[in-house]
């Protein structure tokens, strides 16, 4: 469509266009210069610990922006992390906490806005403002009060308490977003279903949530990265042993190892790996979801 | 909806039912309950019992206490400062560069800058110290590099440049979010206009100045309230890297280390849940007046602009 577009322009204006094309590839390579620049300052950073992080003790001080050479590379620090600290017992946590919630904010989150989109009843802009608060308000606001709530209801050190958290700070967006999409679902379609006597709780799970795959995959990306960041409460809410998230661990597995280089580039290149692979396999659902207007 | 529908909506409920339940029991009333909690106080066995104000006028006036809160607040109000003046700008130079027309890579430029947004805080941290460190010398070796040696400091431990250090940090891993925005707004520019406009001949800066900015007034506006929100409820980045007690001397103290430390203690402090309360809803109040005079003056005025 773009270069149709430009295409045409370009033949509307062709003389003007053919003299400014010299300053406008000049003009070009400057945008690339300052754009690989500053690709460059943003990845360093990460790129120096992933390659220092398989890298020999002496190599890492000696020279840490050389690449590992087949003298100085070694996996010591991963061995060491895996083998003897709980870091795979911390990702099945993460694992566990983020999915779960994950499954809940879009469940709940889908039908809440189905529920808001397709019926008129009394409160219903009430109710879809109140849900909406939750997206310009923190909920790290309420921690005292969550803190006695799931001290109360004997969640402390659970996951299922993370879970419930995250689920509710990722609703309101995944209500609105979901909501917003479901409007554009022609009406059409329901209402040749309800013709044909199909039940409301049908039509929702076997028409609807199928339509709204994409939409899904949007809120999928927004509401996984924060759970799977969050140092807040698992610190506040699960920090034991047994329920700490990659975050919390890496956190403090840092603080108490600060002197074993190998193992600490290790545990975070270890604790970034998830999140680029994530970050593969769901870019063009995020970059989609951003320009498509998902957060306006 | 029809006719027949006169009996109680039994599906209506069930559909919304999940998420209010979840959403009002874990974000809303707790919220509620927070704010109500400010006006109590509790003893050694945690019962509480209702004080007023008292809280607020020990934060606000206890000579101690006022000195910390009001230190974390201008703390906090500077870093806001570095990501206005840095990350939104940066972020709106960045956007406006991959949306050129026909640029090649766009997609992995914008791809590739975003990456550090989604790392957790935790990490990014830790990197940045290992850089700063004058201990490894990545940094100090980088920059005798460009002859700029002479310069290096512990900035991070420095109490006149850490929080300036750290807000640089800050604004290095989200500068990614106001570029993602703005791009998208960029991206709803219609392009007859454009094209009109380069066909009257006028230059990329003055397309820019007078056409773009103008139209993405808006999205700016949603950058800076969203900014505003995150900046005046961080916390990760502080505390993963400068600890609870925020050094050097609290210089990188903000309000999210403040309420930290006030609700679960330090050192010689105990942390008490109803100061922490009283502290959790003062940052409440921030955080609402910033979302509010949006709304009032920025949202409301741009509307009015866009008809």
């Amino acid at each position: 469509m773009t270069s149709i577009s430009s295409l045409s322009s370009a033949a509307a204006t062709s003389a003007p266009v053919v003299r400014q094309s010299r300053f406008a590839n000049l003009g070009r390579i400057w945008v690339h210069v300052v754009l690989c620049a500053y690709a460059v300052i943003a990845l360093f950073p990460i790129a120096l610990i992933m390659i220092n992080s398989i890298k020999s003790r002496d190599a890492i001080f000696d020279n840490p922006l050389a690449f590992p050479t087949p003298e100085t590379f070694s996996l010591i620090g991963f061995e060491k992390v895996l083998h003897n600290t709980n870091f795979m017992l911390y990702f099945g946590n993460s694992l566990v906490v983020t999915l779960g919630s994950l499954v809940l904010i879009v469940l709940f989150g889908a039908m809440a806005g189905w529920a808001l989109s397709e019926y008129k009843f009394r409160g219903n802009r009430l109710m879809a403002l109140y849900l909406a608060l939750g997206i310009m308000i923190p909920i790290r606001l309420g921690t005292v009060s969550i803190l006695q709530l799931v001290v109360s209801l004997d969640l402390i050190n659970t996951r299922t308490a993370l879970i419930l958290v995250y689920t509710a700070q990722g609703l309101p967006l995944a209500v609105m977003i979901l909501s917003e999409f479901i409007r554009q679902i022609p009406k059409e379609l329901k209402d040749a279903a309800r013709c044909d006597g199909v039940g409301e709780f049908k039509i929702f799970f076997q028409i609807i949530l199928p339509l709204i795959r994409p939409a899904i995959a949007t809120v999928a990306v927004f509401t996984m990265i924060p759970a799977w960041n969050d140092l807040w409460f698992p610190l506040i809410l699960a920090p034991s042993d047994e329920t700490k998230t990659v975050t919390l661990g890496v956190q403090q597995f840092i603080g108490q190892y600060v002197t074993d280089w190998n193992s600490v580039l290790a545990a975070l290149s270890l604790a970034v790996i998830p999140i680029l692979v994530m970050y593969v396999i769901f870019s063009r659902q995020l970059i989609r979801g951003l320009t498509s207007g998902a957060v306006k | 909806m029809n006719l027949q529908n006169k009996k109680f909506p039994w599906h209506i409920v069930v559909f919304l039912a999940p998420a209010v339940v979840i959403y009002s029991m874990f974000s809303a009333l707790p919220l509620l309950d927070t704010l109500r909690l400010g006006f109590y106080t509790s003893n050694d066995a945690g019962v509480h019992s209702f004080v007023g104000l008292a809280n607020y006028h020990t934060i606000l006036f206890d000579s101690d206490w006022s000195k910390a809160f009001w230190n974390a607040m201008l703390n906090n109000v500077k870093f806001f400062a570095i990501h206005m003046l840095l990350q939104n700008p940066i972020g709106l130079l960045l956007a406006t560069l991959f949306s050129l027309k026909g640029l090649r890579g766009a997609r992995t430029y914008r791809t590739l800058i975003f990456l550090p947004t989604l790392l957790s805080v935790v990490i990014i941290g830790f990197i940045w110290q290992l850089i700063l460190s004058p201990l490894w010398g990545v940094g100090e070796g980088l920059m005798t590099h460009v002859g700029l040696g002479d310069y290096f400091a512990p900035w991070l431990g420095q109490e006149s440049t850490a929080l300036l250090t750290l807000g640089l940090v800050s604004v290095w891993q989200y500068v990614g979010i106001p570029m993602m925005l703005i791009y998208a707004a960029l991206l709803a520019v219609p392009e007859e206009v454009l094209e009109a406009a380069y066909a009257e001949g006028a230059s990329s800066f003055r397309i820019f100045w007078q056409i773009k900015l103008p139209l993405i007034l808006p999205t700016l506006g949603l950058v800076t309230i969203l900014t505003f929100v995150a900046n005046f409820n961080a916390f990760d980045l502080i505390y993963s890297v400068k600890g609870a007690l925020a050094g050097p001397n609290y210089t990188t103290d903000i309000l999210g280390t403040f309420f930290y430390r006030t609700f679960f203690g330090y050192q010689a402090q105990i942390g008490s849940p109803t100061m922490g309360a009283a502290v959790a809803t003062l940052m409440f109040l921030v955080i609402l007046l910033g979302v509010a005079s949006y709304f009032y003056f920025v949202q409301r005025k741009l509307t009015r602009y866009e008809l």
